[in-house]
């Protein structure tokens, strides 16, 4: 006990130490909340004081599309489209938005010319404001009063409940969840399994595994690599929820309400959006995010992320045993391993549309895939989709498939981290598995 | 007093019998000799000393008990064949992570480090990256952690090779000071040279058997061929040295070898150059070398072993 504790200390102070862990656990979330961010800032900053010319030949729209955030119409009389298509840009516009003379009631032909694509920003922008004035000029012909129908237009929402307690949830945010928790869960399979593997490949081609071995038991030697690694997980998780946490609460006092709408609606601009209705949207999404049941959410999470990786890496670990010196043996025999959590990623794509489809059950109940779409299926409620007798099946049975993959490795990795020079296939190493000790 | 004793011991792999039915015993103090050519099962049988294979058959008596991998590994110091240090690591801290391994605590391993790394003149490595130093330097820092437990039994398997014969000598003083303060030693190598320089006993192993074990010096006996070289100061006439004594296998410059005659005596022989009048300067026994019996003994096995395969 003793030793497997120094193995593991070892294993993750030397990880932890290293410059890379800092500058990677830093940068990863970097990196995702730029894939997040960027586009929302470029989709909102990049419409900053765009000119649009307008050569109105209906005579309905001079003057009557408003300028509004970094947009400004200019419009332009006695001017010949054709020609001025071609050569807008020299006067400082962005493009030409050209309105022939149309019919109120049959309107086409509008049409916008830019160098470049138009963003969506600005597309959705020019539809609603061009649909805004036909609707006003429309209604002013059947005689509506705006302000009646604006009084007798409906915003109810259902509210969807679920389960003998009727709690209320959103699919919504249950599809989120279990989407990213399948993710992530996902990416530290391949990412910590992988990362045994290399550990336990660079001890044998550094030929370090025989001294340890006349020390240690191989077993103790591949328990303590594969909890120190996560040990290294758990710690690198540890600093990014903090960092989450405190973004979370630093965040309000950097941004404006304008741009935390515009991120709240990932850069999609809502109809009539406007910061009561933004209240009531935060109020929405607060409410169904405690419907959610996260004290058993995160209790799961750590159990199949724990439990996946266990019955994984022992898998990577006895991988890395096998490999000599030729790379090319890794491809080939981390294939049977990789293949499965592919599958486990795809069944969970397909769970967390489909919860309750028998490929998604069977998928979160067989040890192989279940760390992943489990997770995908578990926001949607327990029970509710996922009954008790499945939860209590699928954790059962990932117990008894690490202790089984562990088992198996550990009789591969003690025969294998000693063969050097020989290329060894799977077959072989199936018979150390079966061979009595 | 044995430290080792090892009965019957057998390893069968799927193909071959690596080791098969082979019995010695390493007295207290020894340095121990385990000889053959490549692929003759010296590996494996020192893996099976080391508790990291179980033989299939046949058992392991270390210090008159049977030997128990658990505890008795820390009384063990194995420097494999294969060996090497974790490139990233500190050296200092990788000694250290070595000895704690082998159970000494960790306040008593810094000590042992910093007493061993002060006599081999590298205190200043302590901070390198194991990466950073040369083969020769790593070997250094391998046998240094391979003795820093102070094992009642020492193995070391081809330890001089990748060393320059400074750091060889240096190891190998080593080697007799740990022998003369107790330390048993199982010396594995198919360097010939060494083993006469180093050893007080051998075992001979081909194709997983035993050819032969014992005292280095009782072994020349066994296979000596009863040679002798004899000085002289004056080359005789052919006449005489004719006698039922000897017969002259090779004539040397001022010197004979002679093989001496079943019934005769070494003394029957001196006396034969007297009564010729033939001025002796020197007379000496050849004694076969481990490398000639090596060579030999082997030979004879492999042409045994075709003789099995064509059955």
């Amino acid at each position: 006990m003793q030793k497997i504790w120094l193995i593991i200390k070892r294993e993750f102070l030397t990880r932890v130490r290293k410059k890379s862990f800092l500058l990677l656990t830093l940068l990863i979330p970097l990196f995702f909340a730029g894939i997040i961010i960027i586009p929302v800032v470029i989709a909102v900053k990049g419409e900053d004081h765009k000119r649009v010319a307008v050569i109105d030949e209906s005579g309905l729209f001079a003057g009557k599309l408003p300028d509004e955030k970094g947009l400004y119409f200019k419009p332009l009389a006695q001017v010949k489209i054709d020609t001025f298509k071609q050569n807008y840009d020299e006067y400082g516009y962005a493009g030409v938005l050209y309105i022939p003379d149309i019919d109120i009631n049959r309107p086409s032909g509008i049409e916008y010319y830019s160098k470049g694509q138009a963003s969506i920003m600005l597309e959705s922008n020019l539809n609603r404001q061009v649909n805004d004035i036909i609707e006003k000029k429309r209604m002013e012909l059947a005689g509506i009063d705006r302000q009646k129908l604006d009084e007798v237009r409906s915003d109810v929402r259902i509210a969807f409940r679920s389960g003998d307690d009727e709690k209320q949830g959103s699919s919504t945010v249950a599809y989120a969840v279990g989407y990213a928790s399948g993710f992530i869960v996902y990416i530290i399979l391949m990412v910590f399994g992988m990362s045994v593997m290399r550990g336990v490949m660079e001890e044998k081609v550094s030929r370090i595994a025989e001294v340890m071995i006349s020390s240690v038991k191989p077993f103790q030697l591949m328990m303590g690599k594969i909890v120190g690694i996560a040990g290294v997980g758990l710690l690198q998780f540890l600093i990014w929820i903090v960092l989450l946490i405190s973004l979370q609460m630093l965040l309000p006092l950097f941004l404006s309400p304008d741009s935390i709408q515009a991120i709240g609606q990932n850069g999609m601009v809502a109809r009539n959006a406007n910061n009561a209705a933004m209240m009531d949207a935060m109020e929405k999404v607060n409410f169904v995010v405690g419907s959610v049941n996260w004290t058993l959410i995160i209790s799961c999470f750590i159990f199949y992320f724990l439990g996946g990786y266990l019955f994984y890496s022992a898998l990577f670990a006895a991988v890395g045993s096998l490999v000599n010196e030729d790379p090319s043996d890794v491809q080939s025999l981390t294939f049977p391993i990789t293949l499965p959590i592919i599958v486990g990623i795809m069944i969970m794509i397909s769970a967390v549309q489909n919860p309750n489809s028998p490929l998604a059950v069977w998928g979160s109940i067989i040890p192989f895939t279940s760390p992943m779409v489990m997770m995908a299926r578990l926001p949607y409620g327990v029970p509710g989709t996922v009954e008790y007798w499945e939860l209590g099946l699928s954790i059962i049975l990932l117990i008894a498939g690490f202790l089984f993959t562990t088992w198996m490795a550990g009789k591969i990795y003690r025969t294998g981290i000693l063969l050097y020079g020989k290329k060894i296939t799977l077959k072989e190493a199936m018979k150390w598995v079966v061979k009595r000790s | 007093m044995n430290l080792l004793e090892v009965r019957h011991l057998k390893k069968y792999y799927a193909t071959h019998k690596a080791v098969d039915d082979i019995s010695f015993d390493i007295p207290k103090g020894s340095i121990f000799g385990l000889l053959g050519p490549n692929g003759a099962g010296k590996t494996t049988l020192l893996r099976m000393i080391t508790g990291i294979f179980y033989p299939d058959e046949g058992e392991i008596c270390f210090n008159d008990r049977p030997f128990d991998p658990q505890k008795d590994i820390h009384a063990i110091g194995y420097m494999p064949e294969e060996r090497g240090l974790y490139k990233k690591m500190k050296v200092g801290d990788q000694v250290l992570y070595l000895a704690q391994l082998k159970g000494l605590p960790e306040k008593a391993a810094r000590e042992k480090v910093d007493y061993w790394f002060n006599k081999f003149e590298i205190s200043g490595w302590w901070n390198k990256k194991v990466e950073e130093l040369s083969k020769g330097m790593q070997q250094k820092v391998q046998f240094i952690s391979t003795i820093l437990h102070n094992p009642a039994l020492l193995i070391l398997d081809e330890p001089f090779s990748g060393l320059d014969p400074l750091n060889a000598n240096l190891i190998k003083q080593e080697i007799f000071d740990l022998s003369r303060s107790g330390t048993t030693i199982i010396f594995s190598t198919h360097r010939m040279e060494q083993v006469e320089e180093i050893c007080d006993r051998i075992v001979l192993v081909n194709k997983g058997h035993k050819l032969l074990d014992g005292e280095v010096h009782a072994i020349k006996q066994t296979f000596k061929e009863h040679l002798f070289r004899v000085g002289v100061g004056v080359m005789p006439n052919f006449a005489q040295m004719a006698t039922h004594h000897f017969t002259i296998v090779k004539q040397e410059d001022h010197a004979y070898i002679v093989k001496l005659n079943e019934d005769s005596s070494t003394n029957d022989l001196l006396l034969h150059f007297i009564r010729q009048d033939i001025p002796v300067t020197y007379f000496e026994e050849i004694l076969p070398t481990i490398n000639e019996i090596f060579i030999t003994q082997v030979q004879k096995t492999a042409g045994y072993a075709k003789d099995m395969a064509d059955h």
